[in-house]
């Protein structure tokens, strides 16, 4: 049964070319742009690497000091909250590391008498145990190096090839922000998408020329807290919270508590939301999720709403081949099934279609260095989206046309009109 | 086999309604051949599309087999349609875009049957009406005739009791025509299949065992 509803889908399809156009470009185009964001998604968000331990990590990137009467301070974590508060939960048993990273600053560097910039991460050396990069040369700077203030740094392959040419790096060194640093190790490039991982020269915190930032509550640093597993993040956001309260006594007078809070890389976006709300009171996962999914299924359904008219006039067309098959013992479950496979198979079609596109434009987007060091590419989770897509798509345009046309009476069918 | 008791049909456009049938009576034994006859838009299409479940009088009442068709759901109606009912109509209404045997498979799709016996019951029904030749062309290469008798192996590849025929002969010359209504009528003869036939052509209706004649929609006859 199935292959004579294939062999008449192929047929159709065929014989039917302006309604297979329509169809097809309006299916690879959703499909295209969808995949191409479920890419940008899966490269902001997802497990890839540095960041493969993305879903047992905790970020703390927000913390305002408030006061009464809507008085606030708002930032990040500062040096002096992280390292008194927050790095001794490294002693947790549901903890496996703390590492604390400055924000992302622009920086000039010099090579060959030209100057560049890039981007400079200071972080501790703890850095490197929580998040896996791919060494390609050398090795990363250690706690203790940090502590001692060492002028090492760990670069990635792009500035070696701008800074050095073709030869190694360990071991020479170079200028960047008016200091300069030993290179001890070089790693592949992370894109610039990832908010947590990317820069192009990684140096000890201790090599801040001031020592103002240890004296700071609220800052510009991080601290990414790496669970055993999901299952302890109830717990260490239990002692971050009791922590918040401690941190009260080193407060300045006009404010009376720190707000803040550790989330997931999905849930820390999610404070943002709705826009012109509190980041610092709470993260909304869940608002975030139904905004996407909002999103998604509006952009979706225009035009599934228009296949739906177009799958409906395409197979009216075919309102004697609907009486044919009732006349002669098709239930309407059958037709349904029949017009519905029909329409997976166009829906497919158009989905590789949509793949192939999505795989060149992001094939184009990595080459044309719009982000830096973009690794996008239509991978088995992205290709598992798709193709979850496609379906969803094939069953929304698909099903009601098919139900309707198989409500028809057969006598009606037979003579070519709809009820 | 049939029995319709006051059938009646009322067709509705929006603002005009036709009366197709009026209070029909009408019952067909198994094994019988009956022509039903009258001038164009009388009603006979539609009465044969009532007794072949095709289509739901608007009032009366109609039998299978002494079962109450309103009392079957879809599923049961396709069943019946399927099994026990053949069709054959004037304009073939072959899907141009299957093959000769793929056409002719059809009914058997709705059985669960595995698919070498299905293409050998169809082969076997093309073989009964002389078309075994032509089973792997597409219906457009066929001619007249030879599409109507694709439509009669499509409407006995089932094995059905009862046909039902809507001027299997309307767009043939006579020859043809009467080599038809010959592979028709030896259905009946040797395997007791019934026949209800709708057509213009006395010297066909002759042919059959009894002729119920419509005018505007009432029995004359």
């Amino acid at each position: 049964m199935l292959a004579n509803y294939l062999k008449i889908a192929w047929k159709v399809l065929q014989r039917q070319k302006f309604y297979t156009f329509i169809s097809l470009f309006g299916i690879s185009l959703t499909l295209l742009i969808l995949l191409v964001a479920t890419a940008m998604f899966d490269s902001i968000y997802g497990p890839q690497p540095p960041e493969v331990h993305s879903d047992r990590t905790l970020h703390l990137e927000t913390l305002a000091m408030r006061g009464p009467k809507d008085v606030i301070f708002p930032g990040g974590p500062g040096y002096l909250f992280l390292d008194h508060f927050i790095r001794p939960m490294a002693a947790m048993p549901e903890v496996e590391g703390v590492a604390v990273i400055g924000g992302q600053e622009t920086a000039a560097s010099y090579a060959g008498g030209q100057k560049a910039l890039s981007t400079l991460r200071r972080t501790d050396g703890e850095l490197w145990r929580i998040l896996e990069f791919d060494f390609l040369e050398g090795r990363p700077f250690t706690v203790e190096e940090d502590r001692q203030g060492r002028f090492v740094a760990v670069i990635n392959e792009a500035t070696r090839q701008r800074v050095f040419g073709r030869g190694p790096a360990v071991g020479r060194t170079f200028e960047i922000g008016g200091q300069t640093f030993r290179v001890v190790g070089v790693v592949r490039n992370v894109s610039s998408l990832r908010e947590t991982s990317f820069a192009d020269v990684w140096v000890p915190i201790s090599t801040i020329k001031s020592d103002v930032y240890k004296r700071e509550l609220v800052g510009g640093f991080q601290a990414l807290l790496l669970a055993r597993s999901r299952s302890d993040f109830p717990a260490i956001r239990a002692e971050l919270d009791r922590r918040l309260r401690q941190a009260k006594s080193h407060l300045p007078s006009y404010f009376d508590r720190l707000e803040g809070g550790a989330d997931t890389l999905f849930e820390s976006t999610s404070r943002y939301l709705p826009p012109g709300g509190d980041p610092y009171e709470r993260s909304r996962p869940g608002l975030l999720r139904a905004a996407l999914f909002l999103s998604m299924l509006l952009f979706m359904l225009l035009p599934a709403i228009n296949l739906v008219n177009i799958n409906l006039s395409r197979i009216l067309e075919r309102s004697s081949e609907i009486g044919v098959r009732k006349a002669f013992g098709a239930s309407s479950r059958a037709l349904v099934g029949q017009f519905v496979v029909e329409n997976l198979m166009l829906t497919l079609v158009g989905g590789a279609i949509g793949l192939a596109l999505a795989a060149a434009v992001l094939h184009g987007l990595n080459a044309s260095g719009l982000i830096s060091y973009s690794q996008l590419s239509v991978n088995v989770r992205v290709f598992v989206y798709g193709l979850g897509i496609a379906v969803l798509f094939g069953l929304l345009s698909g099903v009601y046309p098919a139900w309707k046309m198989s409500r028809l009476h057969p006598a009606e069918a037979l003579r070519g009109r709809s009820r | 086999m049939i029995h319709l008791q006051n059938v009646s049909k009322l067709y509705r456009a929006e603002r005009i309604e036709t009366l197709a049938l009026q209070r029909i009576n009408l019952q067909v034994s198994e094994g019988e051949t009956v022509s039903i006859m009258g001038p164009s838009g009388c009603g006979k299409s539609t009465l044969l599309h009532i007794m072949g479940l095709l289509d739901e009088p608007s009032e009366g009442h109609v039998e299978l087999d002494g079962r109450p068709v309103k009392r079957y759901a879809d599923r049961d109606l396709a069943r019946v349609r399927n099994e026990k009912v053949g069709f054959i109509f004037q304009s073939f209404h072959l899907i141009p875009d299957l093959k000769v045997v793929d056409n002719v498979e059809i009914p058997l799709l709705y059985r669960r049957m595995p698919h070498g016996e299905r293409r050998s019951m169809a082969l076997a029904a093309l073989e009964r009406v002389g078309l075994t030749s032509r089973a792997h062309h597409f219906p457009a290469q066929l001619s007249g005739g030879q599409q109507q008798r694709v439509a009669i192996a499509r409407a006995i590849v089932g094995r059905p009791r009862l046909l039902l025929a809507d001027e299997p002969t309307g767009n043939l010359d006579s020859q043809t025509g009467d080599e038809i209504i010959g592979i028709l009528m030896g259905l009946n003869s040797g395997e007791g299949t019934t026949v209800v036939m709708v057509t213009h052509d006395l010297r066909l209706a002759e042919r059959t065992g009894r002729v119920v004649r419509l005018f505007d929609g009432r029995q004359v006859q």
